[in-house]
């Protein structure tokens, strides 16, 4: 689920629950989430775009499950 | 020699063992000191006047008989209503059904063992879930100079307890800076060992991949000497280093600091430097990620552990506390993996920063002890979250697992403490307390300082 999406659906959910005061924190974790999720690149995740490429780059490497 | 005299925990000791003072004497004016100003400050939730005074009754006829058990023997210490005391109820600072136990934590057990005496447990920031300290069922914790003030959090009635002289030691956890922020913002020592080496087991969780035990005191010395105890290792003080090489991470570190935070810095470098130690500058990797990390790890361990607390109980939390738990719920599985892979990668990081180093000297805490009640405060020109401003200097190294101490540096133009903080190699929390002390030797001459250094 993108941010965007998880964002609208915890939103409703806590309206739903009673607790609408959860609005200003849940926007702030999304924007926390959106920049975790920009920085995969700089952790290196190992299936991201680089990852990617150096196993593609590799003749010898097994294709991937 | 009467109790109010003495300066420290190992002072106090020397007293003891060579039969100067009464360890009788000693719980006697630490719990006159709690009758005196607890109430004011909201330093205790309880306290045990009569255990505290039999076993020190037993501890002095020890003595008398040759049985001196070392340096913790009739030492008055408090433990953080977080951690299990057998017999007392754990309330967590909050009005959630507290546990009952009926054994001690193995911290509390070691302690023990040592000799120490527990005098009672002190007030906090609700299940450690904050960094003021005001958010409790038993009231906010006042800073000791202006009780109008936070004392910093979580273990905030831990660092009153010792600036106010009602214990020579306490015991706090550490999340995120909940042992170092109360040091800092009250002018005392804090220390947090490496991840995994002093037990967290009976201490209630907030986050047990990043939580830590470690003592409050008003030296190293002391520190070192509760430290050991508390992992059921023989107390014994550090030497202070010689020629140390210090690494200052200012990216990010230095970017957010009062004026006061800032100068006391700068002086404490000037010091260290004309005592013929090395600092120099170092960058640490990835730092504009280290709040998103731990928001993510943090949240969603909080809310594991509070889950089956909330679904009965969610109406005796405080608001800010509840609300926090609540958000922790919605973090996704994906996001939660996200950050630990992130957190390895951080933990390179500082072990490449610490490279050819002793430690990394940084401050402990951006800004003075914050105004109870405030939500946000200003540094420069731009107005910061309290909350992420706390753990702003503090966080990465629960992240990481690294040791870290906070130290007084001095007394800022308003009157309150700031505080420094060094940050030693992965397992070697022994050698960071000895450059601890080297450096607080060349802050306050040695001696340590409470709500004191520089300034």
């Amino acid at each position: 689920m993108d941010v965007d999406a998880w964002l609208a659906a915890a939103l409703a959910d806590a309206e739903a629950r009673g607790l609408p005061e959860l609005k200003p924190l849940l926007e702030t974790l999304a924007r926390s989430t959106q920049a975790l999720r920009d920085a995969d690149a700089e952790f290196g995740h190992p299936a991201g775009a680089g990852a990617q490429k150096d196993n593609d780059s590799d003749p010898t490497a097994e294709p991937r499950p | 020699m009467t109790p109010a005299a003495l300066p420290d925990l190992a002072t106090a000791a020397s007293a003891v063992e060579r039969r100067e003072l009464s360890p009788v004497e000693l719980v006697k004016g630490c719990l006159d000191r709690v009758a005196a100003r607890s109430a004011a400050l909201n330093a205790f939730i309880a306290v045990f006047d009569r255990e505290a005074t039999a076993q020190a009754k037993r501890a002095e006829s020890e003595i008398q008989n040759g049985r001196y058990r070392g340096p913790l023997h009739g030492i008055p210490i408090s433990v953080k209503d977080l951690v299990d005391v057998a017999g007392a109820l754990t309330t967590s600072g909050s009005a959630v059904p507290p546990r009952n136990p009926t054994h001690d934590a193995p911290v509390v057990a070691h302690l023990r063992r040592a000799g120490a005496i527990i005098i009672g447990k002190t007030n906090l920031h609700e299940f450690a879930f904050g960094t003021t300290s005001e958010d409790s069922a038993y009231g906010p914790v006042r800073h000791p100079i202006d009780p109008s003030r936070s004392a910093g959090g979580s273990s905030g009635g831990a660092a009153v307890a010792i600036v106010e002289g009602m214990c020579f030691g306490s015991i706090g956890t550490d999340t995120g800076g909940s042992v170092r922020i109360p040091s800092a913002a009250c002018g005392i020592t804090g220390l947090k060992g490496t991840l995994g080496e002093v037990s967290c087991e009976g201490v209630v969780p907030l986050s047990e991949t990043l939580d830590h035990v470690g003592p409050l005191t008003r030296t190293v010395t002391d520190a070192a000497l509760l430290w050991h105890a508390m992992m059921g290792r023989p107390p014994r003080p550090p030497q202070p280093a010689e020629s140390l090489w210090i690494s200052t991470p200012r990216r990010y570190f230095f970017d957010v600091l009062d004026d006061d935070v800032r100068e006391l810095m700068a002086e404490t470098i000037r010091r260290l430097q004309k005592a013929g130690h090395t600092v120099e500058d170092v960058a640490v990797a990835h730092v504009e990620r280290i709040a998103d990390v731990y928001l993510h790890i943090s949240l969603s361990e909080a809310a594991w552990y509070h889950a089956p607390l909330l679904a009965q109980y969610a109406d005796r939390y405080t608001p800010p506390v509840r609300l926090r738990l609540e958000m922790g719920r919605y973090i996704q599985a994906e996001d939660y993996v996200r950050a630990m892979h992130a957190r390895s990668a951080l933990r390179t990081a500082v072990d490449r920063a610490l490279e050819g180093a002793d430690a990394l000297l940084l401050p402990a805490l951006a800004i003075a002890a914050p105004p109870i009640g405030a939500a946000s405060v200003v540094v420069g020109d731009t107005r910061h979250p309290v909350r992420a401003l706390m753990l702003r200097l503090t966080q990465l190294f629960n992240i990481t697992g690294h040791p870290a101490i906070a130290l007084p540096m001095g007394i800022g133009r308003d009157g309150l403490p700031r505080g420094l903080q060094l940050v030693g190699h992965r397992g070697a929390t022994d050698r960071l307390l000895e450059v601890a002390r080297a450096v607080e030797r060349q802050i306050t001459g040695g001696a340590g300082s409470v709500g004191g250094g520089t300034g």
